[in-house]
């Protein structure tokens, strides 16, 4: 019976430094797939890179291979079996399903429940299905890794929470206004957080940016790059009435913004809702304006709470994608437990004696003076149709000729008669 | 066309609004899109039997069902079903549905209990002005129980957001500027409504009593809401008071309202009193 292994290294198991090395460009997995596709004795296989992963998923034919699926990344890659040996693993059977489960269903990323990694291999499995390199039990295999992610998507928090500071700033800018995309920003400082912060506030695409920095060159620039418009930082008190959300990242020793400030502010402002980021350390902005009304103001560390609660939140949702995942694992055994050839022909024989007793069945009840001779005769007569029908379908099955994919026949034959097996659905 | 189907039909009604109640709160805690959907579904299938109720009862005797208290309460809760169902369609603020429904079903379940008391005709109380009144008066509170119920949100969202412990509304509610926005809308309308059926009471005041105004403690008190309203609305516009202050003012205004339908008429008395016996 066919073999499900997956080999392979991840974030856990390797640094970056050897993950580089061993990544995959699209080319050299197309190379890869082709390269396995030709071999006898591997007769399925997928091939996944990604920056955090380079795994390789695949069905032998006879024995489990390992040693031609290293060789080659060796070869290919130009490193030395003995330099990544010890970072690879190697999941077998169950262990890989699962595995491949956990991966799309991304608790086994860096940042668990981020929601790339679910793209990034349907794309692997789309290039391999192009290259004709998956067959039946890896298509199989991948389109319940695909619904399983999405179940836990769906349905635990997983990817519910914001768990870096600036999403978690976007996100409670978007609790606060209803549409960002008519909201200004201002930038306190042309500083790299304050740069990271916008791009992520981009994303979302505000109305407006304008940047005030005491390096009135360093504004310039970073408008330029944002499509902002640069002022003096002492106009900052002035722009606060154009302004709905003010990021502040400056080197600043002393508060850049006071509460008397911002209540001056308000006023022109019509009392319109500002929310502040103070990014910086030490602050920028006195936590006193956070007692204005329809003001906010949101300091690193409060961002960093959030963050952490959020990380813990997701920790237990994790309990609960592991349970649906251990669910699926169990169906998929069975399924693949079904594909085996005894019990698909022991199926094959009951569902063709069972139409022939039925029919047989409703056809004598009718003709009742036959004599018994004439029914026993009529008996064997129909039993022996149904056991020729299905006579040479369970001899090429038994022998299909092609040791590439019996799987495929099997999973033909389930199709055709409208077979279930335990498992199956 | 019998009282007895009506009683049946306004039955059938209450456990609608009971059902649709619990979808939403299945919503609250278990926010899947079906069960909001199921739940307006029910609300509005509630708000349809209960047009039926009020058109059976006419029809059975030739009486609209605003004879005494029960049937001027189930009134109330038709008008915040309708205006309920005009704002959702508006906004599409999903979770406003919780507010709206316990409250409908609250007072479904006032309706039920309080006993429907004998009624008898009473010449006065028809004609156009009379109708306007009590429709644009019913609307218009039922638009300011929803600014009511936003007002809830908004404060319940700004708390979490101000003390920067998001808890288990953060996800639920929507932003603060949709949800006052929200509530500035149900206020203007319900005010307008307020205003215009506070105009026509008058004009039918003249046409049946010979004045405009009588001192009645319903009036006094209905004129004090409007302006408490009026104020807030003034505030509003010229002095930046969105945001928290506005919706603890709709919260306020509400419980004047109730006061104003249920208190006055049981407490003081007036010419209004035979609606709330």
């Amino acid at each position: 019976m066919s073999k499900i292994i997956l080999i392979g290294v991840n974030h856990k198991t390797a640094p970056v430094e050897l993950r580089e090395k061993l990544s995959f460009s699209s080319e050299e997995t197309l190379a890869a797939l082709d390269f396995f596709k030709k071999d006898k004795d591997i007769k399925e296989s997928i091939v996944f890179s990604t920056c955090n992963r380079t795994e390789v998923l695949y069905v032998p034919g006879m024995g489990e291979q390992l040693d031609k699926i290293i060789g080659y990344i060796s070869r290919h890659k130009k490193i030395e079996i003995s330099e990544f040996k010890s970072s690879l693993y190697i999941y077998r059977e169950d262990e890989a399903i699962q595995h491949m489960f956990r991966v799309a269903s991304s608790l086994d990323s860096m940042v668990v429940g981020e929601p790339q990694i679910l793209g990034q291999i349907k794309k692997a499995y789309r290039v391999a299905v192009e290259n004709n390199s998956s067959g039946v039990l890896l298509n199989r295999l991948m389109h319940k890794t695909f619904n399983i992610a999405k179940k836990v998507r769906k349905e635990t928090g997983i990817g519910d929470n914001a768990v870096s500071i600036s999403y978690a700033a976007v996100e409670l800018a978007n609790k606060i206004f209803s549409d960002l995309s008519r909201k200004s920003v201002m930038l306190l400082g042309a500083g790299e957080m304050a740069e990271l912060a916008v791009e992520h506030l981009i994303s979302n695409k505000v109305e407006h940016i304008i940047v005030a920095n005491r390096t009135f060159k360093n504004a310039i620039e970073l408008a330029r790059k944002f499509n902002g418009q640069a002022v003096k930082f002492e106009e900052r008190e002035d722009a606060l009435k154009d302004v709905d959300i003010i990021i502040s990242s400056t080197g600043a020793k002393d508060y850049v913004l006071d509460r008397a400030i911002v209540k001056k502010a308000m006023k022109k402002r019509h009392h319109n809702t500002l929310f502040f980021i103070d990014i910086a350390v030490p602050r920028d902005i006195d936590p006193e304006i956070n007692t204005i009304s329809n003001a906010y103001v949101y300091d690193i560390d409060d961002l960093k709470n959030i963050v952490e609660s959020n990380i813990e939140q997701r920790g237990k949702e994790t309990v609960k994608a592991e349970r649906y995942i251990e669910e699926a694992v169990v169906k998929f055994r069975k399924w693949l437990d079904s594909l085996a050839i005894v019990p698909t022909i022991k199926a094959l024989n009951e569902k063709m004696s069972s139409i022939v007793e039925i029919e047989y069945e409703k056809t004598i009840s009718h003709l009742k003076h036959l004599s018994s001779e004439d029914i026993e005769a009529i008996r064997r007569m129909t039993r022996a149709i149904a056991s020729r029908t299905i006579h040479d379908p369970i001899l090429f099955l038994r022998n299909t000729g092609d040791h590439r994919d019996d799987s495929l026949y099997l999973d033909v034959t389930h199709q055709l008669f409208n077979i279930d097996l335990p498992g199956e659905k | 066309m019998s009282l007895q189907t009506a009683d049946m039909v306004l039955k059938i009604t209450t456990l609608l609004y009971f059902m649709s109640m619990a979808g939403y709160v299945f919503f609250l805690f278990n926010q899947k899109p079906l069960y909001q959907k199921t739940a307006l579904y029910l609300v509005t299938t509630a708000v349809v039997s209960h047009f039926i109720y009020i058109l059976i009862y006419t029809m059975a005797t030739k009486l609209v069902p605003i004879q005494n208290l029960s049937q001027s309460l189930s009134l109330a809760a038709f008008a915040l079903g309708c205006m309920f169902l005009f704002f959702q369609y508006k906004f599409d603020l999903k979770i406003l549905g919780v507010f709206a429904s316990a409250l409908l079903f609250v007072i479904m379940f006032a309706v039920l209990i309080i006993p429907d008391t004998a009624v008898e005709k009473n010449a006065v109380l028809k004609g156009f002005w009379l109708y306007s009144h009590i429709i644009l008066v019913f609307t218009g509170e039922a638009a300011l129980a929803l600014a009511c119920g936003a007002g809830i949100l908004y404060l319940l969202q700004e708390k979490g957001i101000k003390s920067k412990s998001p808890g288990f509304f953060f996800k639920r509610l929507p932003s603060l500027d949709l949800l006052d926005n929200v509530g500035y809308t149900c206020l203007t309308t319900g005010f307008s409504l307020l205003t215009i059926g506070l105009v026509t009471g008058f004009i039918y005041a003249k046409a049946v009593w010979g004045r405009f105004w009588d001192w009645d403690p319903k009036e006094v008190f209905s004129v004090g809401t409007w302006l408490v309203y009026a104020a807030l609305l003034h505030l509003r516009l010229y002095s930046g008071w969105q945001g928290r202050k506005s919706a603890i003012m709709t919260i306020i205004g509400f419980f004047i309202i109730i006061f104003t339908f249920l208190g006055v008429n049981m407490l003081i008395g007036g010419h209004h009193q035979v609606f709330t016996k």
